[in-house]
């Protein structure tokens, strides 16, 4: 707003299109996806807030089931949230290596995150299992179905955001570090560093705050 | 700010690729990462080690650590700031942070309100329910 103000008597040009170029500058070659995307991401935000007011409401209806203490191992969330913390960071050295230009390093990079990504993945369906095979399935309690329904969403994502890296591992080895890539390289980022950001508010109310 | 309308054209070819919204570091990231990592080790050791008696003040601890940590990763791995997309960005998350606001504490309230008016119910009421 105040660069609006700032800029448009400066510039002596109309502020309608100096708008659009203060866009282009900080994204040279976005249309406005970055902004678009992140729109998706809040409104991905209100999903997660839905399922975490439902959860704060029935999250303490055991129905004579059992409850967070009798069921999560503290010591595999610390390990899964280690998991994705690590994969968060390794992204981030990807966006370094893409805007250095160097492919090899953004594939490196990304790969890892991959791995990590499916570690995490590979921890949360283990839970499920486990849960599921002691009888802690979705339809014993109002606390139980929150709770598959919530970090279920949550694991969904991340498993989402797993195909959609392999997929753009192909795209930038077949094409290179062509524009479209690095925008995709970018707006996964995003997605990624949400998902670290959601899985916080889980391991902290969910598990943490749970088993108190 | 002002000075920025001529450079345009020659920052476009320099910072060809410094794209909307990551202008991050490697510095930033580890920066980002060792905080983050503090700030989910200590909440699981409160936890886990059961070192603060009250669990009323455990629990707030953990949401306070959780909040500063959501902070750490929007300013260091998300690199939100008031300049990206010309504030859009901001003015976004903004707006979604009121309607979270008002869905959460708003349900929580309401429920809890619910709750204590409702008439008592034991165990063998609720089986027997028509």
């Amino acid at each position: 707003m105040t660069k609006v103000s700032s800029t448009s008597g400066l510039a002596g040009e109309a502020p309608v299109f100096f708008l659009t170029e203060t866009d282009e500058d900080h994204g040279h070659h976005e249309t406005g996806t970055n902004l678009g995307f992140w729109i998706y991401l809040m409104s991905d935000c209100l999903i997660f807030a839905s399922l975490f007011a439902v959860h704060a409401v029935v999250g303490r209806n055991y129905a004579g089931g059992p409850a967070p203490v009798d069921l999560f191992d503290l010591n595999i969330i610390l390990l899964s949230t280690t998991a994705l913390l690590i994969s968060s960071i390794t992204y981030g050295f990807s966006v370094i290596a893409m805007q250095s230009g160097k492919q090899q390093g953004t594939l490196g990079w990304l790969a890892a995150t991959g791995v990590f990504g499916l570690i995490f993945l590979g921890l949360s369906l283990y839970e499920f299992y486990h849960l599921i095979h002691i009888g802690a399935t979705p339809q014993v309690s109002a606390f139980l179905s929150s709770f598959f329904a919530l970090v279920g969403t949550h694991a969904l994502h991340v498993a989402f955001g797993i195909v959609w890296l392999v997929v753009l591992l192909v795209q930038i080895k077949q094409r290179g570090l062509i524009e479209a890539n690095q925008r995709r390289v970018l707006c996964l980022s995003m997605f990624w560093h949400f998902l670290d950001l959601v899985w916080i508010v889980v391991f902290s109310f969910v598990y943490l705050i749970g088993v108190l | 700010m002002g000075a920025k309308l001529p450079d345009a054209a020659t920052a476009h070819s320099g910072a060809q690729h410094h794209s909307g919204e990551a202008h991050g570091t490697v510095g930033g990231y580890i920066t980002g990462f060792i905080l983050s990592a503090i700030l989910t080790v200590i909440p699981f050791w409160l936890v886990m080690s059961g070192a603060l008696a009250d669990t009323a003040l455990t629990a707030l601890a953990v949401a306070a650590l959780g909040a500063l940590q959501i902070v750490v990763h929007m300013v260091y791995f998300l690199q939100m700031n008031g300049r990206s997309e010309a504030g859009w960005t901001l003015s976004a998350f903004i707006f979604t942070v009121i309607i979270i606001a008002i869905a959460v504490v708003g349900s929580v309230w309401v429920m809890h309100h619910l709750d204590v008016n409702m008439m008592p119910m034991t165990h063998e009421d609720a089986r027997t329910l028509p």
